[in-house]
Formats: C-alpha cells, structure tokens, sequence
C-alpha cells in the first residue's frame, strides 16, 4: 500500500512565484484531481511528483515520492511501433522482456485487441488515448498521473475514456491534472483546486465515479467549482 | 508520370542547346573558348573509354568517401546528443572542419596520404561529414518532450533513451542530411582530384584544360554532372523508403 504522498512548498520561475506554499496530501486509493486555470502550475505540481525536471526552482519538499506511470494529452505513442510495441514500451525501455500474458489483457480491457497490430498512424484520437492507457496499466506503479489526458478528445469520446480510465484505474491512487470542472465532478474523490491565491479544496460527490454527466450532485459540483475558479481568477 | 513531365524539361534542354550553339554562331567564339554542343558530344563520343574509366574511379571515391563521412557524421551527432560535454567539446571543433577551405586542405592531405584515392576519399568524407552531423544532432536533440517524460517515468537509462526513441525519431533528419551531403559528395571528390594524381575526372579535366582541349572538359563537366544526379537520386530514394515509417 502507498503511503501517503505530500508535496508542500513553492514554485519560482526566473525569481517570479508560479504559486504561493502549498502542501497537496495523495492517499492511497484515492482518485485526486487537481484543477485549475492554465498556466498556474498545475503540471508543474505533477511532474514535481513524477520526478521530471520543471523550468524553475522548487522550495519545499516531497514526501514518501513512489514509481508513478505517467499519462499525458499527447499520448506519446512511438509511429514505428505497432500498438502492442507501444503498449509494452516501459519492458523495452528497460530491457527486460514484456509480460504478454498481461499484455494481452490488458489490451482486451482497453478494446484493442483488434488493433494490437496497427501502428499509431492508422489509429483515432480515442484509440491513441487508449493505447497511452494500456501502456500507463501496463507500467503498474503505485500511483498514476493524469495529466489532462483527456482535453484533446472531443465530448462524446472524452467521456467514454473517461468512464474507462475510471473503470480500469478502479482502486489505484491517481493525481488527475484537469482545467475542466465536469471532469473533476464526475471522476474525483479529492478535489483540490490549484489558483493563484493557492490551493484550496473542494468537495467531491459521494457517489462511486465514473458519475453521470447529467447526475444532479455532479452538476451542482461542477457549478460551484466553475464559480470558485472565476472567484479564484478575480483574487 | 504525365507527359508534360517528360515533355516540358525535353523543351527546355533543346531549347539550351540551341541558345547555346546560336551564341557560338553570333559570336563567332573559337571552339577553344566555347565549343558547341557538337563538338561535346563528339568529344564524350570519342573519349568513352577515358571517361568510362575515369568516371568509375571518381564513383568509387564519391561513395566511399560519402560512407565515411555520413557514418563519422551520423556517429558524432549521437555522442555529442547523449554526452553534453562531448557537445561542449566537439561543437567548436566541427565548425572549425568547416570554415577551413577544403582546397587549402586538399594538397596538404595529397602531400599525407599520396596520389592514390586515399586523399580523395577524406576530401569527400570531410565534406560529407558536416551536413550529416548538424542534421541528426539537430534531431537528436528535438525529440517530442512527451517520449522524455515517459522514458524518465518508465526508468529508462539514458542510453536506452537514446536507441529506442531518440535516434529512431530523428532518423528523417538524418534522412535530410544525408540527401544534402549526396549533392556535394562529387565536389569533394572532383577536388581531391584536381589536386593531386592522374586519375579520375578531375584529373581528366585539368588535363583537357591545360591542352585547351576545351571541348573535353566541357564533357568532363557532363559526366560530372550526370554522376552527381544520379548519386542524389538514389539516396533520396534510399533514404525516404528507409525512414518514411519513422516520421
């Protein structure tokens, strides 16, 4: 089991502060989003975690940092590999052989089966965005970060890869990196909200995600997270 | 292919010629200073067997000296990408390989490594080298930031990095260089060749012009010129069939 991850501190881009302290607690099994406007360092705060490099200093410290298997909105799918290849990336990158029993499951549960050996080119945006998550599955660290892995899509295919990603990634601990307040309302248990005055919470419905877009509790969440946002903007 | 493909450069080149041979009779230019196309192609006629063995050694020097450098430029362009103090290092030496004049270099090279195609075949790898260098180290270091996080996430060491995302990903820039060091491969080797020994279609130029047997040259320049297309035209179609499923 994970231990609790916490990150608290700044973040300073060429002497500028990108956000004043804060201190963000992941737990285990937990699905976390972390939402905010674009440019204040939400994906900063994500790859602090991943242990990427960020473009300034950081001040403070993370604790308890475990292996993480990363999802992004460019899926990062390599053309001159086939989906399967690409779905067992992280085996070859570290030169050990690919589980293919797994393999194999784990590209039926993400639909893509039929096209384990087509390359990316002859894929859709959605398929792209499955193979990305076959891969992140594959990868099987303690926690998954999303980072807005779904922004690209258009409605219809963003939340059937919603419900997916929520269905396959059921029980794992996620930090979820989204601009979009549906999307954190429908899929979350923790909501932080990332602004310029810092890091505040918000309340998640109760019931089991992935909610329904049109679920009453998810619209009223949605609403008073879009409100904060705009209050945040204003501050 | 559409005929007017085939048709319109046919147009053009007979067009050439007729201004060409037009000039000569309006002139009245002596054939050792302008010979007409006439007199070329009785010279390329007469001289087969000169140019046909002359061509063949100035091919085997534009290929080897092409391998030589591409393979040299290819294999700095990854040390220098994977090794930052490698780059630091290699960086002001490679720009200064370029700004020497290669004919400077060419007689000191003939003076090493004498007459044979030794000096040729490194006056042409020298001039190989850069355009294949700057271009995949070029490549090598854009590659997508999304393939760098996922191979630091998924614990991939940096040679790892290297051959599995970065050089595949970059190989249709080492594709651009390679078709660029095509086209100036015959320089080099045409150089190499005017500088020192009897051999090659360099050596047959100098030759001709030295006898003001002008018409050979101007054959010379033909066949020269016909070499150097054609290498062009086979790498760029080498090139683009190898890594088109890398773009």
């Amino acid at each position: 089991m994970m231990r609790p991850v916490v990150l608290s501190g700044q973040v300073r881009i060429g002497g500028q502060v990108l956000f004043p302290p804060i201190r963000l607690t992941l737990r285990a099994g937990t699905w976390t989003a972390l939402l905010g406007p674009s440019g204040v360092g939400k994906s900063t705060v994500l790859r602090l975690i991943a242990g990427l490099p960020i473009g300034g200093q950081f001040e403070g410290r993370i604790d308890n940092r475990p292996p993480v298997a990363l999802m992004a909105q460019d899926p990062g799918l390599l053309p001159w590999l086939t989906v399967r290849q690409n779905a067992a990336l992280g085996a070859r990158l570290r030169g050990e052989a690919a589980d293919t029993a797994r393999l194999d499951a784990i590209l039926g549960r993400t639909g893509l089966t039929d096209h384990a050996a087509k390359y990316p080119a002859a894929l859709s945006g959605g398929q792209r965005q499955r193979v990305a998550l076959a891969r992140t599955l594959m990868e099987d660290r303690a926690l998954v970060l999303l980072d807005e892995p779904f922004s690209a899509l258009d409605a219809r295919m963003r939340l059937a890869m919603q419900d997916l990603a929520a269905d396959l990634l059921r029980g794992r601990s996620v930090l979820m990196v989204t601009h979009d307040p549906a999307e954190a309302a429908r899929l979350s248990d923790q909501i932080h909200l990332l602004t310029e005055s810092g890091l505040s919470d918000a309340r998640a419905p109760d019931s089991p995600a992935p909610r329904p877009p049109g679920d009453p509790a998810v619209l009223a969440c949605q609403g008073a997270l879009l409100s904060r946002l705009i209050a945040g903007a204003g501050a | 292919m559409s005929a007017r493909r085939i048709v319109t450069p046919l147009i053009l080149a007979a067009g050439g010629l007729l201004l060409w041979q037009g000039l000569i009779v309006a002139t009245g230019l002596p054939p050792f200073l302008l010979p007409g196309p006439g007199a070329v192609a009785a010279a390329l006629w007469s001289n087969q067997a000169l140019l046909a063995q002359a061509a063949l050694r100035t091919c085997a020097e534009i290929a080897a000296g092409f391998g030589l450098g591409a393979a040299g430029g290819a294999v700095l362009a990854v040390l220098m990408a994977g090794y930052a103090p490698c780059a630091r290092a290699l960086r002001p030496v490679l720009l200064i390989s370029q700004v020497i004049p290669i004919f400077a270099l060419a007689p000191i090279l003939t003076l090493w490594l004498g007459f044979g195609m030794a000096p040729k075949i490194v006056v042409t790898a020298l001039i190989c080298f850069f355009p294949v260098a700057a271009a995949f180290f070029d490549g090598l270091t854009r590659t997508t930031p999304a393939c760098r996080d996922l191979a630091r996430t998924m614990g991939a060491n940096g040679w790892r990095e290297m051959w599995h995302i970065r050089i595949p990903m970059a190989l249709p820039m080492l594709g651009s260089g390679l078709r660029l060091a095509a086209v100036y491969a015959p320089v080099g080797a045409v150089i190499g060749e005017w500088v020192g020994g009897s051999d090659g279609l360099g050596a047959v130029m100098i030759h001709a012009n030295g006898r003001m047997r002008t018409d050979l040259s101007f054959a010379t320049i033909a066949v020269v010129t016909l070499i150097a297309l054609a290498f062009h035209a086979q790498i760029s179609a080498l090139t683009r069939r190898l890594f088109a499923r890398f773009e």
